[in-house]
């Protein structure tokens, strides 16, 4: 079984890539917080995404403004969602 | 980091892939299911295309595993994780032009996949049967796949990379390391090839692919999708983001050596063998978690399953997870594989999770997904949604019941002794018994085939009555700027 001889030392070494990269998210802070971040996806404002067809404009330009509004003035003044 | 808007506009997210690899989702699937319900049918009649080489079950097979596998399987992975990477990482795509690039590529392997297959070329190995050339061209596309992806988590601006993208990063690496490792060959010929291993080390190389190839592209992928769909369905986040991040690295730790279980009682040694079969056995506990983790998503909001079409496609996909996920370990334990290898049962078994798990996940997460991206909040018809999930689920229990049950039987007859030690059944007895199985079989496969017709038609209304839209990048990320 000449091939275990790739099969085994790829696997070994897949595996500590795996732990390297797990070594690192801890490292980063990734599971820091592992209540909030699941809430995060609903976070987004999906208000354009969702829109209906017949008043799609309408809703992309009031979930456009929600969003201008939330930015804070210093940013606002340099005109970025202009 | 900042995002700078291209002319003037808010920034938006660039979903052009999306969309193209959505759409190719159902017409892959409506194809890939088609060419299955001929090939179940000529099982039922052999006399079915006789005489017509392009048509012999031999090679129709492999086209069927490829459409349905890598055409309507990849391209609702590339939709999906194209989707869930942007609205996630709150950053539109990183080369927009190279994603386009994936698309057209895909849609070139798929479509020399479907011209190649029939006419007889093939490596001969399951699930990686295309010939070197079209070989290369996979590997240049999901490179580019890679960076895309990978370079649209790079710059992110949550500091956090949601689950969902992690089973489709592993996802990615995964496939790649293992399309590499089992596509290296000695061309001799445009369309002719030698694997560089040999005999049983080649079955091994084979079986490591092909079991890892469920386990990454059919599994992790998909997993992918179930974190970020049925959360956003169900209007609830996951019901333990803590166990989805143990899901995530309990399954990528202990996935790659269940390959063996393929190979028990054959020349591949016995220790290997053994291996296979241990490492199949502890997967149960992760894909359980993984299993539980989304079905209790639900929690207190059951009451939901009543009346959302979509939310039954997500969840009874995870119950089909964890049947298969049961069965599977279970299968690969030597004295009941003894039983069921090479019996129906194992095709029962595929396709109960192909049909109930990766198909119902995909047209569920599609059915969430189209119409967001054509400026509608809903599939055109939502009856037919629910319409569509009823004629699937019916079609699947008929093909995996027909099956397990055709499958036990041919392992019971096939090794039925008389007392003198020679066989009870000849094997063509075990073929006439299976017939009636065949036909039902078949009619399962042509029920889920109808399904997804439906499903063709619903999205052909809705996008016709739809529009491309083009969604902006929320601000919400410029509070946690800096990460």
């Amino acid at each position: 079984m000449e091939v275990m001889y790739l099969l085994v030392p790829l696997s070994v070494l897949a595996v500590l890539a795996i732990l390297c990269v797990f070594a690192w998210a801890v490292g980063a802070g990734q599971f820091d917080d592992l209540e909030g971040e699941g809430l995060r996806i609903f976070d987004a404002t999906d208000a354009a995404l969702d829109a209906d067809q017949a008043d799609a404009d309408v809703r992309i330009e009031k979930s456009l403004n929600d969003v201008a509004a939330r930015v804070p003035a210093e940013i606002q003044e340099k005109g970025r969602f202009e | 980091m900042k995002l700078e808007a291209a002319h003037d506009g808010p920034v938006v997210y660039d979903d052009t892939a999306v969309r193209g690899f959505a759409l190719a989702t159902v017409l892959w699937g409506v194809v890939g299911m088609a060419v299955g319900v001929f090939i179940a049918a000529q099982l039922a009649w052999p006399e079915l295309g006789t005489g017509i080489p392009w048509l012999s079950y031999g090679r129709l097979r492999p086209l069927h595993t490829n459409a349905v596998i890598f055409a309507f399987g990849g391209c609702a992975l590339f939709a999906t994780s194209l989707h869930v990477v942007q609205r996630t990482c709150q950053v539109p795509l990183f080369a927009p032009l190279l994603a386009r690039f994936v698309f057209w590529g895909w849609q070139a392997v798929i479509v020399a996949a479907a011209i190649t297959l029939p006419l007889g070329y093939t490596r001969g190995k399951e699930y990686a049967e295309l010939e070197w050339p079209i070989g290369l061209l996979i590997a240049i596309v999901w490179v580019a796949y890679a960076v895309v992806f990978f370079g649209t988590v790079g710059r992110r601006r949550v500091r956090h990379v949601y689950v969902a993208n992690w089973f489709f990063g592993a996802f990615i690496l995964a496939v790649a390391l293992l399309h590499i490792v089992n596509g290296a060959v000695m061309p001799a010929g445009w369309l002719k090839s030698y694997s560089v291993y040999a005999g049983v080390q080649d079955a091994m190389v084979q079986w490591w692919y092909g079991h890892n190839a469920v386990g990454f592209f059919l599994t992790a992928g998909f997993l992918g999708m179930m974190y970020y769909y049925i959360p956003k369905q169900a209007g609830r986040p996951v019901y333990s983001y803590r166990l989805s991040i143990v899901h995530f690295w309990a399954l990528i730790f202990t996935y790659m050596w269940a390959g063996p279980h393929h190979l028990h009682y054959t020349a591949l040694p016995d220790w290997a063998q053994s291996i296979g079969m241990v490492f199949s056995l502890i997967l149960l506990a992760p894909s359980w978690g993984g299993m539980i983790n989304g079905v209790m998503t639900l929690s207190g909001a059951w009451h939901k399953l009543r009346d959302d079409p979509i939310l039954k496609f997500l969840i009874v996909s995870l119950s089909f997870y964890g049947m298969s996920t049961f069965e599977g370990p279970m299968m690969s334990i030597k004295t009941v594989n003894a039983l069921s290898h090479y019996t129906d049962w194992t095709i029962g078994h595929v396709h109960s999770g192909a049909l109930g798990w990766v198909g119902l996940i995909s047209m569920g997460s599609m059915y969430y997904l189209i119409p967001r991206m054509f400026g509608r909040t809903s599939m055109y018809s939502v009856r037919a949604i629910d319409l569509h999930f009823w004629i699937a689920t019916v079609g699947i229990v008929l093909y995996i019941a027909s099956m397990w049950i055709a499958g036990v039987m041919q392992g019971l007859m096939w090794r039925a002794v008389n007392p003198d030690g020679t066989l009870v059944y000849s094997f063509v007895e075990g073929v006439k018994a299976t017939y009636p199985f065949y036909i039902v079989r078949f009619i399962g496969g042509l029920l889920y085939l109808g399904g997804m017709l439906v499903m063709a038609w619903n999205t052909v209304m809705t996008v016709s009555r739809g529009r491309v839209t083009q969604a902006p990048v929320p601000a919400l990320a410029v509070q946690q700027q800096g990460a």
